[in-house]
């Protein structure tokens, strides 16, 4: 896998086991992220895609195996042969390097966008407010929205909120960014705008970056790296170019098939 | 007639103090309730058992004994144990108990219909725990209380008036004497049942006011209208707007 020149990866997994009752999600998985790289995860529902992200921002728990954010055990560590679950003061330091844009935007509606975007600069980070707002307004100029900064967040279109969402995610300045199916519950002209604005943040950022999407000529454009999940499991790993034009495996040409309508 | 309005009259002077009594147990007995609620409400949901558990015993113990038992426990069997209480804090006490129990039940509720977004948000920004539920969860959780905690209060407004048997003179006890004066029960009760409603009613616009406040704070409607607050809505509960983006 590629490693950055220190060698340590940005995200390690190693034998991630995650089950849902009975169900394993996945099973001993293992793989890593190099710093910077712009890794896309396919495959169909259920695959365990959504749940590799949702591992990596602490919202769920895994049942066995190690996951690392830049080499630190963030959520388990092994104490001789002990498998035990690490602190939240601990997980808190290695989480905030750590930041997730959802499917659902989930922004406060209880707050301005502004305070949307400072909350966690001031209160988690220690920013000071003024500082803060600046880097907020930057960002909201960043991502098209200058002139919502006072909005409340339910008058804005679910592209709005997507976009405020991102620029909240990037405010606490992440090395990582999760991408969890963010243009999945927009509107088709709406979807055009958020790709454009992670397009612009690919572009001028080293942001390691993981995406779970549908939107495959985004992935090819964005990603250095797209892994091809069934069952928990990898089952093809490839450069944009060569997974969707020439995939190798069967199970990836039957779900690119039946995604691209190809 | 006249004898009933000349002793009503007579009574009046007494009629301020009483109310005051009354709004006493209902106010002290609402902040000591909702203080209780949010402890056991949150206690409740909590992961740890050693949390869980008690608030879970508390909540089922205070609702599941009478009120008229626990003030009279409070007052006359607490004091074999050494430890007595003015009669108007074991109202305080007995009412903000047992209400909060009821409480506590709507606080988690509304804790847990906010939707589960709004955790998962809070958490991939590195919220605090308690930070988490302060700025981000309560005032989404507070407007779906608001309704139920108005019956709550109506109600306990109207518990209050138990405590007229552990010798407080309070809105009950003036009516009661009311009745002793005239001898007319029709027209006694028919002033405490009016007086009963007004204070009730006045409750009524506060708590409306509150709702439509926080719910604005939501973005959701608009300033309230006069209408809006003086209209007398039953207490039904919010209910939770999921639309797209999660956002109640």
């Amino acid at each position: 896998m590629t490693n950055t020149s220190n060698g340590t990866p940005a995200i390690e997994f190693r034998d991630v086991v995650k089950r849902f009752g009975d169900n394993v999600v996945l099973d001993k998985l293992n793989f890593s992220v190099a710093q910077g790289d712009r890794v896309t995860l396919i495959g169909p529902s259920g695959s365990g895609k959504t749940t590799i992200l949702r591992l990596l921002m602490t919202l769920e728990e895994a049942n066995g195996g190690l996951i690392l954010i830049d080499g630190d055990p963030y959520t388990h560590e092994y104490k001789g042969d002990k498998w035990v679950e690490i602190p939240e003061k601990r997980r808190r330091v290695v989480r905030n390097r750590v930041g997730m844009v959802f499917q659902q935007f989930n922004l406060f509606p209880n707050m301005t966008v502004l305070e949307n975007i400072i909350e966690a600069p001031v209160h988690v980070l220690g920013l000071s407010k003024k500082d803060a707002t600046d880097r907020a307004e930057q960002l909201l100029e960043q991502v098209g929205m200058p002139d919502k900064r006072d909005a409340r967040c339910t008058q804005l279109s679910g592209g709005q909120q997507q976009r405020v969402a991102i620029a909240r995610a990037l405010a606490m300045d992440p090395e990582i960014l999760l991408l969890d199916e963010v243009t999945s519950a927009l509107d088709p002209e709406i979807v055009a705008d958020v790709l454009g604005v992670l397009r612009d943040i690919a572009r001028t950022t080293d942001i390691t970056m993981l995406l779970v999407t549908h939107e495959m000529q985004f992935a090819r454009e964005v990603s250095n790296r797209v892994l091809m999940f069934d069952h928990g499991q990898i089952v093809e790993e490839a450069d944009p170019e060569t997974m969707f034009t020439n995939p190798k495996h069967e199970r990836t040409q039957e779900f690119l098939k039946a995604v691209l309508g190809g | 007639m006249s004898d009933d309005l000349q002793a009503l009259i007579d009574s009046l002077p007494d009629l301020g103090g009483a109310v005051l009594v009354t709004l006493q147990m209902t106010l002290g007995g609402a902040v000591l309730a909702m203080l209780v609620a949010l402890v056991l409400g949150f206690g409740s949901r909590t992961r740890s058992l050693w949390v869980r558990g008690p608030s879970r015993v508390v909540i089922e113990f205070f609702r599941g004994t009478s009120l008229v038992v626990q003030i009279f426990w409070l007052f006359y069997v607490l004091p074999v144990f050494g430890f007595k209480m003015e009669a108007l804090a074991v109202a305080i006490v007995a009412l903000g108990l047992n209400y909060g129990a009821y409480a506590a039940e709507v606080v988690r509720g509304s804790v847990e219909s906010v939707p589960t977004g709004q955790w998962e948000a809070a958490t991939a920004l590195n919220l605090g725990p308690f930070h988490k539920i302060r700025r981000v969860i309560f005032p989404q959780a507070w407007a779906l209380m608001i309704p139920q905690l108005a019956n709550l209060l109506i109600q306990l407004l109207k518990g209050s008036a138990l405590a007229f048997y552990i010798t407080l003179h309070d809105l009950y006890w003036w009516i009661d004497e009311l009745q002793r004066d005239t001898r007319d029960t029709f027209f006694s009760y028919g002033c405490g049942l009016v007086l009963y409603f007004v204070i009730a009613y006045v409750l009524t616009w506060g708590m409306n006011w509150l709702e439509e406040r926080a719910k604005r704070r939501l973005g959701r409607g608009t300033r309230p209208r006069l209408r809006d607050v003086f209209g007398l809505k039953p207490g039904v509960p919010t209910e939770v707007v999921r639309v797209k983006g999660g956002v109640a």
